[in-house]
């Protein structure tokens, strides 16, 4: 049974990656997770520098899901290079590294640091934080901030590129060509939503950034038609998730367009999610007498649904 | 290494209106945990609650030596316990553990002051029987708002454990905080070591690592944080931490501490 995945020249060993901001830098479930048993592991956002984050209270739990305004807390790339890349490195894990910036520059200069650094795979740009005010999603919402983000990353890295895209557009299928367009390897979508929890007894918000970001099983039908959208107007992959839990959700996206996909928020309820997930998916090969993953990917059949519009 | 069990529900006592423990089949984060850790739990198989939540482990239970589960002291305040609370034997609570930072233990002459406001009991069962264990003097101040919230009185003392107590309304103990009987047993202990172990609210623990802090004597608190993995995934459980520079840092509760140093934190 064959479970690889290609994303642009990089080669997975399954479609599944650990999403970023879900999983730490990846080093905190060395004792529970044999990370090369997992496709990729996306690190937490990364800036130039350290940075602290927002004030607590950062989550808080909604209709099944969450809202997180962490804030990007983090370590910066220079301590990620030096401290947690080795580590990985010794574990055997696939690292995608999320960068983040607030100018353009930055973006590039992370790269170019990012692309001299041994062990990192591919790198994934996060345009698309809803949870910080700089950067960042200012280039994700528009057309030509996309493109110029990512064609200015393309000229300084020969790592694959991967800007991740945000829910929060009219039309995520025209910014993820102009991803295309400028460059991108593939695209993964998508990030939070972004949403607002409030306590009716005290009228305060939830979160003390007061918006945050919705992930989990409630955005899963979205995420899965924003897959299906982009896969639709697009040659390079799609990279898909959005509340994926079990191994039906995995080949939902997957057939949605999905070339691989991320698991964020159900690997906080089971770290233990991957082995599950990766028998859930052999499984239903077998069933289906499928050799290869990468042949269900796009293949939803909405012709039968086509014709059924057209006599109504 | 955590582990994740179905645990079977072996029993359930309901201790108040609000307050239960339940007994849970997860052998092995009992013979695993130490003093301070928790487990990740959740209810039910469906996605309501999605997230677990965090419990210290209550009481690690042997029969012959052998351990054959753990007790949650757990008082009802939203769905997760409100589920513990209502659970019945037969039903199973996932359990993920142990994990976190534990408490650091202490020897013979140091004494051990454990301090306890509400269910900030919890981590102070497994933590009194291995200092007991050691020979270590040990005593805790318990404190809640009535007499009818104050539990295993008798569990604790049996032990060997001395009992200070403190409720609000009077019924048991001191009137007022429990910083009450705790600042005046300072005054009387001098210049005796003493090490002062706290869980319960926030205010509480910041009042007690500063009366410690007062009296020179160290303190280690159990916070507990709005928490989404307790595995150091999701950076949503931190604290600010002092900085060696003055200024201060967010750590995650979850893999930081729980237990921190209270002369660490920075109360905010």
């Amino acid at each position: 049974m064959d479970l690889t995945t290609r994303i642009g020249s990089l080669e997975l060993r399954n479609p599944l990656m650990a999403a970023s901001g879900c999983f730490g830098y990846g080093v905190e479930y060395a004792d529970a997770v044999d990370l090369t048993t997992i496709g990729a592991v996306v690190s937490k956002g990364l800036f130039l520098k350290e940075r602290s984050g927002h004030p607590p209270q950062r989550i808080v739990e909604t209709p099944s899901g969450m809202l997180n305004a962490i804030g990007l807390q983090g370590i910066g790339v220079h301590r990620y290079i030096k401290e947690k890349l080795p580590e990985l490195r010794r574990l055997g894990a696939t690292n995608i590294i999320n960068i983040c910036g607030s100018t353009l520059d930055e973006y590039v200069e992370l790269a170019r640091i990012l692309s001299d650094a041994e062990g990192v795979h591919a790198l994934e740009i996060n345009i698309s934080c809803p949870n910080i005010k700089e950067g960042g999603i200012t280039f994700g919402c528009s057309l030509h901030g996309t493109f110029d983000v990512v064609s200015a990353i393309k000229k300084v890295t020969h790592l694959p590129v991967i800007p991740k895209l945000t829910p929060n557009v009219t039309d995520v299928a025209s910014i993820a060509k102009s991803a295309e367009d400028a460059g991108a390897d593939a695209v993964s979508l998508v990030n939070t939503f972004l949403a607002m929890a409030i306590d009716v007894e005290t009228r305060r918000p939830k979160l003390s950034n007061i918006v945050g970001g919705l992930s989990g099983p409630a955005i899963r039908p979205i995420a899965v038609r924003m897959v299906y959208e982009c896969r639709r107007a697009l040659k390079i992959p799609v990279i898909g998730m959005g509340g994926i839990a079990n191994a039906t959700d995995v080949l939902e996206f997957m057939i949605a367009g999905a070339t691989a996909v991320q698991v964020g928020t159900a690997n906080f309820v089971d770290p233990f999610i991957w082995s599950k997930l990766l028998d859930g998916m052999r499984d239903y090969m077998t069933r289906h007498s499928i050799a290869r993953i990468a042949d269900v990917v796009g293949t939803v059949d909405t012709s039968a649904r086509e014709k059924q519009w057209i006599s109504s | 290494m955590p582990v994740d069990i179905e645990a079977r529900v072996i029993s359930n006592t309901r201790l108040s209106p609000d307050y239960n423990v339940i007994t849970l089949a997860a052998p092995e984060i009992g013979e695993a945990t130490t003093p301070g850790q928790f487990v990740m739990v959740k209810p039910g198989r469906g996605g309501d609650p999605l997230l677990r939540r965090p419990f210290s482990v209550f009481e690690v239970l042997r029969d012959n030596g052998r351990v054959t589960g753990i007790t949650l002291l757990s008082k009802r305040v939203g769905i997760t316990t409100s589920m513990l609370f209502d659970a019945v034997e037969g039903d199973t609570v996932s359990c993920l553990g142990p994990l976190g930072r534990p408490f650091e233990l202490v020897d013979p002459p140091t004494e051990a002051w454990m301090v306890a406001g509400g269910v900030g009991l919890a981590p102070f069962a497994t933590l009194g029987e291995a200092l007991v264990a050691r020979g270590t003097k040990t005593t805790l101040f318990y404190g809640a708002r009535s007499g009818k919230e104050l539990f295993y009185l008798d569990w604790f003392a049996s032990r060997g454990i001395e009992l200070k107590l403190s409720t609000e309304d009077g019924t048991n103990g001191d009137k007022g905080r429990i910083t009450l009987p705790l600042e005046r047993e300072l005054q009387r202990l001098g210049s005796a070591d003493v090490m002062v172990y706290a869980c319960g609210p926030e205010p509480m623990l910041e009042a007690v690592a500063h009366v410690a802090e007062r009296y020179g004597k160290p303190s280690q608190v159990s916070v507990e944080r709005v928490m989404g993995c307790g595995m150091g995934g999701c950076y949503s459980c931190v604290i600010p931490v002092k900085d060696e520079g003055g200024g201060q840092h967010y750590v995650r509760s979850c893999i930081g501490g729980p237990v921190f140093k209270g002369a660490d934190l920075v109360w905010d």
